[in-house]
């Protein structure tokens, strides 16, 4: 157990650890949305995908439990890092002028601490499905299609349909798409990956990453909300 | 040129500072920032005010003593500047100009602009040096190295400690020197046998001494005088990673 010690010791194991749970978040952030992207091949492929991971309560919950281990470390790190962070400098300056450093890297702890409260709204919106907060006065547990299953296209569609709901979404993604252009070119630095030749690709592929995610995440509830999919 | 000043008043590392405002008159554009300062300096003197303290030495850019934050920009923000080698046409006449010291826990202003950064000789003693045993000179040519790793370790080797890395990292973050020197004589055959000791060492003193994490803002480049590259430090992530693993 010493051997790992360090992790929690100092301020670069904290900073492995950020990286190594930004990367898995980032992983389950990728297949959340090829999984979510299922939307547009109509009813029967997304309820059949909700049906398939509800069906597997191993895996399921082996994946949530997975999930809110990362999220807690992830987490501690963070405030423990910007703790220590601002202990560094207990007087600032007078005329502080960012140089060389983007907007994205300097606010790191203030963007994930609102994906935070998303993901929070996102989880009683479609997981829990608590009535109240969907603002539509659905009970989405009551929805089932032709086959017995829980209809997961029609939850998504009366779930943007309300346009300060679909607001939030796009707000809290673009969020964690601003957290992660600069986060995923971070952790390879943080792992030490990024040196010499790589170091112009890595840089870019924050942005790429983003970009892609943000596209993506965003074509659903705009589709709902701008009356593509009914 | 007259210029306005906004500069740091601080007495000592106890006393609590303050701005106060001061005239530079008759500069000459080809002055550098720091002679812009003894003229200021001669001139509260000859008033029978007390002048201000800032470091200086070499002033050509090569020591890494002069250490002035210039309107919110460690060495002021021209690339591969140091203050010393700034010059008074970067700035227009009337201009006013704030000056301050170098801003982290782990650099207490001991007096006006001066800051004491002895933090980073303590990171050094810990580990950044190669042991030699004495005896007679060894051939300087004998060891091979090559070019690529040459070239960047002296690369590494041009940062000159000045600390404009921790001044300017949001978190006041050493890891941009400390990366250098891990870097410097890592790359080299004759640092092989302590590297990672090394790396272990000069990480806990920087951790012990209060400077911050590296948020890989990149702001610690930017502002380097002897721009050394960001790169430096993913390898001292590695490094350290390997070294903490070691058995
Ligand atoms: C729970 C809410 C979150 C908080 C409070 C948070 C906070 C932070 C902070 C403060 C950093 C920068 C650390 C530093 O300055 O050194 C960071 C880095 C990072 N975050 Fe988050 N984050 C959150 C959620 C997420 C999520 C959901 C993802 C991925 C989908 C993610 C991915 C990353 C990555 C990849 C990094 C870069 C790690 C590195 O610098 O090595 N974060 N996070
Ligand atoms: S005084 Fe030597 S670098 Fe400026």
């Amino acid at each position: 157990m010493n051997t790992c010690s360090f992790l929690f010791r100092t301020s670069l194991g904290k900073k492995y650890i950020m990286a190594l749970t930004g990367l898995g978040l980032v992983v389950f952030v990728v297949l959340h949305l090829l999984g979510n992207l299922q939307f547009f091949l109509g009813r029967e492929a997304i309820n059949r995908y909700g049906h398939f991971l509800h069906s597997t309560p191993e895996l399921l919950w082996g994946s949530r439990l997975g999930l809110l281990a990362l999220v807690g470390l992830h987490l501690w790190a963070a405030i423990r890092l910007s703790i220590e962070n601002r202990a560094a400098r207990p007087v600032g300056y007078d005329r502080n002028k960012p140089m060389g450093s983007t907007y994205a890297s300097r606010t790191m702890l203030m963007s994930g601490l609102i994906i935070a409260f998303f993901a929070i709204y996102h989880l009683l919106h479609f997981t829990v499905q608590v009535p109240v907060v969907n603002l539509r006065g659905t009970d989405f547990r009551l929805l089932v299609d032709q086959a017995q299953r829980h209809d997961v296209y029609q939850m998504m569609v009366t779930g943007f349909e309300n346009p300060a709901v679909t607001v939030f979404y796009l707000v809290g993604v673009g969020l964690l798409c601003l957290h992660l252009s600069h986060g995923v070119s971070s952790l390879f630095q943080s792992l030490g990956l990024r040196t010499g030749k790589y170091s112009p690709l890595i840089k870019r592929l924050g942005c790429v990453i983003s970009v892609v995610l943000l596209i993506g995440y965003w074509s659903i509830p705009l589709s709902v909300l701008l009356g593509l999919k009914k | 040129m007259n210029l306005t000043l906004k500069i740091w008043r601080q007495k000592d590392r106890q006393t609590r500072g303050e701005f106060v405002t001061c005239q530079a008159r008759d500069i000459i554009p080809d002055m550098s920032f720091l002679e812009m300062l003894d003229v200021v300096n001669e001139d509260l003197m000859k008033a029978g005010h007390e002048a201000f303290a800032f470091d200086s030495d070499c002033r050509e850019g090569i020591c890494g003593t002069c250490s002035l934050v210039i309107n919110g920009i460690p060495h002021g923000g021209q690339k591969g500047t140091t203050a010393c080698q700034l010059h008074m046409r970067h700035f227009h006449d009337g201009q006013t100009i704030t000056v301050e010291p170098w801003r982290a826990q782990a650099f207490p202003v001991l007096r006006d602009l001066v800051v004491d950064r002895s933090a980073f000789d303590r990171i050094i003693a810990s580990g950044g040096f190669v042991s030699v045993n004495t005896g007679g000179a060894p051939d300087g040519n004998a060891i091979p190295i090559s070019k690529v790793d040459a070239d960047r370790a002296m690369d590494a080797a041009a940062c000159i400690g000045c600390g404009a890395c921790v001044a300017a990292c949001k978190n006041a973050s050493a890891m941009l020197f400390v990366a250098a020197k891990i870097s410097h004589l890592g790359l080299l055959p004759q640092g092989q046998t302590e590297r990672y000791q090394r790396v272990v060492k000069m990480v806990d003193t920087m951790d012990h001494e209060g400077f911050g994490a590296c948020s890989v803002t990149g702001a610690c480049e930017a502002v380097c005088p002897k721009q050394i590259s960001l790169d430096f430090i993913g390898q001292l992530n590695r490094d350290y990673l390997r070294g903490s693993l070691k058995p």
